[in-house]
């Protein structure tokens, strides 16, 4: 009918780039939604030549995974994008990265090579200062933690409230005290199997108030400090980045 | 201790997770200027009294926060209001009223001004003057407070609000609040000569200032005004409005803020042209924004150029009072459509009258998108009703035109009315729904469809100071529920068509709290502050307002007085009554006025005098300003250089969209 736009057919992206992006200070307060739309404007002011989805109004081709929740900073979000032409990664990097708001930091940029950048990203390092906690009574807080084989917390979900084991996802959780922006706090390194739905550090921290009645006197700064594939001993997470770099090299050599 | 001009985010950081959306008190929009406090000698917080999502797009505080920050001796940070969950944190904490750019508290700056488009922000205003530590009552300051300024559209009559405020600019801002930084900076530079009192009397000296602690208001036996005079040597007796004159010649927002969190209206705005000279008798801002000033046609398109550059906005807003009246909009609209055909950049023309014409702007601007819906504004249920607010248009042009929409591939169109118009009977009001009926019946024989959808929205009308109507009665809240609901029944009962009529109102309550602050006097601030004291806030959200709490305020507060809420607003006012806010000037002759209304309930109509000889309104006479229209008969100047998707980044990032070809 006349005035109606008959869709646009869709063109497959010529290539797909993962970035590796960070929230930091007090962008950290930023939703994931707040993210996607100062992304999509980066992309036009950077003028990205993006792929686009078919249909009455298309959207450009962008796949987020495991956005850390509001309030939490990070140094390890990941998203990939389709593009319809060969760009280079560090170029693009540097201009989007100037595109975004000073705190959304687009800090790495690699030309995928594979299909699942997701499937890599099996668990996350965060960090959570605990201001105004003494050191000895997290470790006993900590201890009980460690010792209990399931803790059930709850947490409203799109699905609504859930119940759901807060301790089996933990698969190791160091202690630690002062950092160099505040000396009087304590600090919980926890690595964390990513999952559905996932445990998140404010899980976390409700099972320590379930199993120790953790008390904070101020609010935790959560910080996810790497996210990626687990290592051997599920200690650490490796670079989700790592077989798109090997494979560009291979792929220019 | 905190030091003048320190940041205060490491106090609001700690309230931040217990709070809604903290996003919208962080700051960190993109464009936003951050200068150091002690590299100027005047300073401004920018206050839009509503909360971030709706106050962010304003375009009153984004063209003054560059403005006044192109200025190297003085920088302006924003600020808006916080809500109560908020509010309440920040109490207990002892964290000021900040601004979201540094961080800084409030009570810091020289000037605080505030710009407020509707009455229904000024609880907003008490809580802000309060957290930011400044005494509530402008009588009770000293020379380490800010200097409280209101503007906007409300400041025409900022008599409820005089006991609160140092200063109103009435008109335009740009020029007066560059004139009030320049007074400030001297002030200051000569070592605060006569203190506070000092800096008021330079400030009263500036044109479209003013000052209410410089005029005495003296009252009757019955209430009225007697009579309203200055006291002081600075003040004329009379404030006339700020007009600023070529468009052109200010170009902004240059570079529009985008924020975080997300607001209303996230598009790129260039105003085509201010002022409107249609002379619709309800409306306030077409009767103060005389005379009609244009943008010319490639102004506009550098300023979307540039804006989208600096932006990425993917939307882009045509905005004026009544934007297809712009000389030339139809090669601007056409213009920019080739322009951004291929960009998936939308362009909407808001504010549009109701004629063919429009349907055919409206197709251009949509050529490739989506066309979904489309809003126009009758306002007037009947022929009769029209010719009473001087908005005329027939029954039959109106179906025509809707059904023209439909038949272009619109799916759904909005009306706007209004109830409660002078002379209004419920006949009148009940027209509507023949109008829609007729509306959804064309248009499906027009469209061949059945889905087409028509929207009724229809809200009280307010009668507003520097209007026709501001004599006029207000209709009461029962009589407007009243005729409301007769239409709701009317049209929902109608079996062929009424389940493609949409119909949407506002009940008539919040209406009198707005018509009671829109037309009141000094003394209406007493109930501000007594509904603002017993709790209220955010008087433009349904969930925070209280209708009763507005009432049982004003009976406390005005328990002395022989005026009451009945006197301010379902009262006409006869002709001899001194009006609040006739010492300030809008250009507009009384006389005129007068007869204008007294024409309204005549039914007859009044000309634009763009088309038409002048119509001796007053306006330019009393102003000195004159109609600036075009057509220019230039054209949208070329962008630089044109690279739709090209793949080669570099070239493409250093490119000024905005730059002219030599």
């Amino acid at each position: 009918m006349s005035g109606r736009n008959p869709g646009r057919e869709f063109i497959p992206p010529v290539a797909k780039i993962r970035l590796q992006y960070a929230k930091r200070g007090r962008l950290r307060f930023s939703s994931h939604r707040d993210f996607q739309r100062a992304f999509e404007r980066a992309l036009r002011r950077a003028e990205v030549p993006m792929a686009y989805s078919a249909g009455f109004r298309p959207h450009p081709k962008i796949s987020y995974a495991n956005a850390a929740p509001t309030g939490a900073a990070s140094e390890a979000e990941y998203i990939e994008i389709g593009v319809m032409a060969d760009l280079d990664p560090a170029e693009l990097r540097a201009k989007l990265d100037d595109a975004m708001p000073p705190g959304l930091d687009i800090v790495d940029a690699v030309k995928a090579t594979d299909k699942d950048l997701v499937a890599r990203l099996e668990g996350s390092v965060w960090q959570i200062a605990l201001p105004g906690v003494k050191l000895d009574v997290l470790d006993e807080a900590v201890a009980k933690f460690l010792a209990a084989s399931e803790i059930l917390v709850s947490r409203r979900t799109k699905s609504g409230m859930r119940e759901f084991d807060a301790r089996a996802a933990v698969l190791n959780l160091e202690t630690s005290f002062g950092m160099p922006s505040n000396p009087d706090c304590a600090i919980i390194t926890v690595v964390v199997a990513n999952g559905t739905p996932s445990v998140r550090p404010d899980d976390v921290l409700e099972a320590l108030k379930q199993v120790a009645d953790l008390v904070l006197p101020e609010p935790p700064q959560v910080t996810r400090l790497a996210q990626g594939p687990l290592a051997s001993d599920k200690r650490s997470v490796g670079d989700p980045l790592a077989p798109d770099r090997a494979g560009a090299i291979s792929q220019t050599h | 201790m905190r030091n003048s001009g320190d940041s205060v985010f490491p106090e609001l950081e700690r309230l931040l997770p217990r709070v809604s959306k903290p996003v919208q008190y962080v700051g960190g929009e993109l464009n936003a200027v951050n200068k150091p406090w002690d590299s100027v000698q005047a300073r401004w917080a920018l206050m839009y009294p509503d909360a971030y999502e709706i106050g962010l797009p304003n375009q009153g505080v984004q063209i003054l926060y560059e403005i006044l920050n192109e200025r190297d001796d003085a920088l302006a940070e924003r600020t808006y209001a916080v809500w109560p969950d908020l509010e309440a944190e920040m109490r207990e904490h002892n964290v000021p009223q900040f601004t979201v750019d540094a961080h800084r508290a409030v009570g810091d700056f020289d000037v605080f001004g505030l710009s407020f488009s509707t009455e229904l922000g000024y609880t907003n205003m008490l809580t802000a003057i309060d957290l930011a530590g400044i005494p509530l009552h402008a009588a009770d300051r000293t020379e380490d407070h800010p200097i409280v300024v209101s503007g906007g559209h409300a400041a025409f009559n900022p008599e409820p609000i005089s006991m609160f405020v140092d200063a109103a600019v009435v008109g335009d801002g740009e020029e007066a609040a560059l004139e009030i930084t320049d007074a400030v900076i001297k002030w200051k530079a000569e070592g605060r000569p006569g203190g506070r009192q000092g800096l008021l009397e330079l400030l009263a000296e500036i044109d479209g200032v003013y000052v209410p602690s410089f005029y005495d208001v003296t009252y009757l036996d019955n209430g009225q005004i007697e009579r309203v005079v200055a006291n002081n040597d600075h003040a004329p007796w009379r404030v006339g409005k700020r007009t600023v004159m070529d468009l052109d010649e200010w170009p902004y927002p240059k570079a529009p803020l985008v924020p975080l969190a997300e607001t209303v209206h996230e598009r790129a705005s260039v105003e085509i042209f201010r002022g409107c000279t249609r002379g619709c008798r309800f409306c306030q801002a077409g009767m103060i924004t005389r005379p009609v000033r244009e943008r010319s046609i490639d102004t506009v398109g550098s300023i979307i150029a540039n804006a989208l550059d600096k932006t990425g906005f993917d939307e882009v807003g045509l905005l004026s009072l009544s934007s297809a009246d712009h000389s030339e909009i139809a090669p601007m609209t056409k213009q920019l459509a080739d322009r951004y055909e291929d960009t998936k950049t939308s362009l909407s023309l808001p504010s549009t009258r109701v004629d063919a014409f429009n349907i055919d702007l409206a197709n251009e601007l949509t050529r490739n998108g989506r066309r979904s819906g489309l809003t126009f504004a009758p306002e007037g249920g009947s022929e009769r009703i029209r010719r009473v607010i001087n908005k005329t248009v027939s029954a039959d042009d109106l179906i025509r035109t809707v059904t023209a929409a439909y038949g272009a591939g619109w799916r759904q169109v909005k009306l706007y009315f209004m109830c409660g118009l002078p002379t209004e009977t419920d006949e009148d009001v009940l027209e509507i729904a023949d109008l829609a009926r007729e509306v959804i019946r064309a248009g499906r024989i027009e469209s061949g469809r059945r889905d087409i959808r028509c929207t009724v929205s229809i809200g009280g009308f307010v009668p507003k100071p520097h209007t026709p109507f501001q004599w006029a009665a207000q209709l009461g809240w029962q009589e407007t529920d009243d005729r409301l609901h007769k239409l709701k029944d009317a049209i929902r009962g109608d079996k062929e068509v009424g389940r493609a009529i949409g119909f949407r109102y506002h009940d008539g309550r919040p209406g009198i709290v707005e018509g009671l602050l829109s037309r009141g006097d000094r003394r209406v601030g007493k109930i501000i502050e007594e509904v603002w004291r017993d709790g209220g806030r955010f008087d433009g959200w349904s969930e925070y307002f209280s209708f009763e709490r507005w009432m049982e305020s004003a009976e406390r507060a005005l328990a002395d007085d022989p005026v009451d809420v009945d006197w301010y607003t379902t009262r006409e006012r006869e002709e001899s009554e001194v009006l609040p806010w006739d010492h300030l000037d809008s250009g507009l002759n009384k006389e005129w006025l007068w007869e204008d209304w007294l024409d309204a309930l005549d039914e007859t109509e009044v000309d634009d005098c763009r088309w038409e000889p002048c119509f001796d309104c007053g306006v330019c006479d009393q102003m000195g300003t004159q109609i600036q229209v075009g057509p220019t008969g230039r054209d949208l100047l070329p962008l630089a250089v044109v690279n739709a998707g090209s793949p080669s980044g570099a070239a493409a990032a250093s490119m000024g969209c905005g730059s002219r070809l030599s």
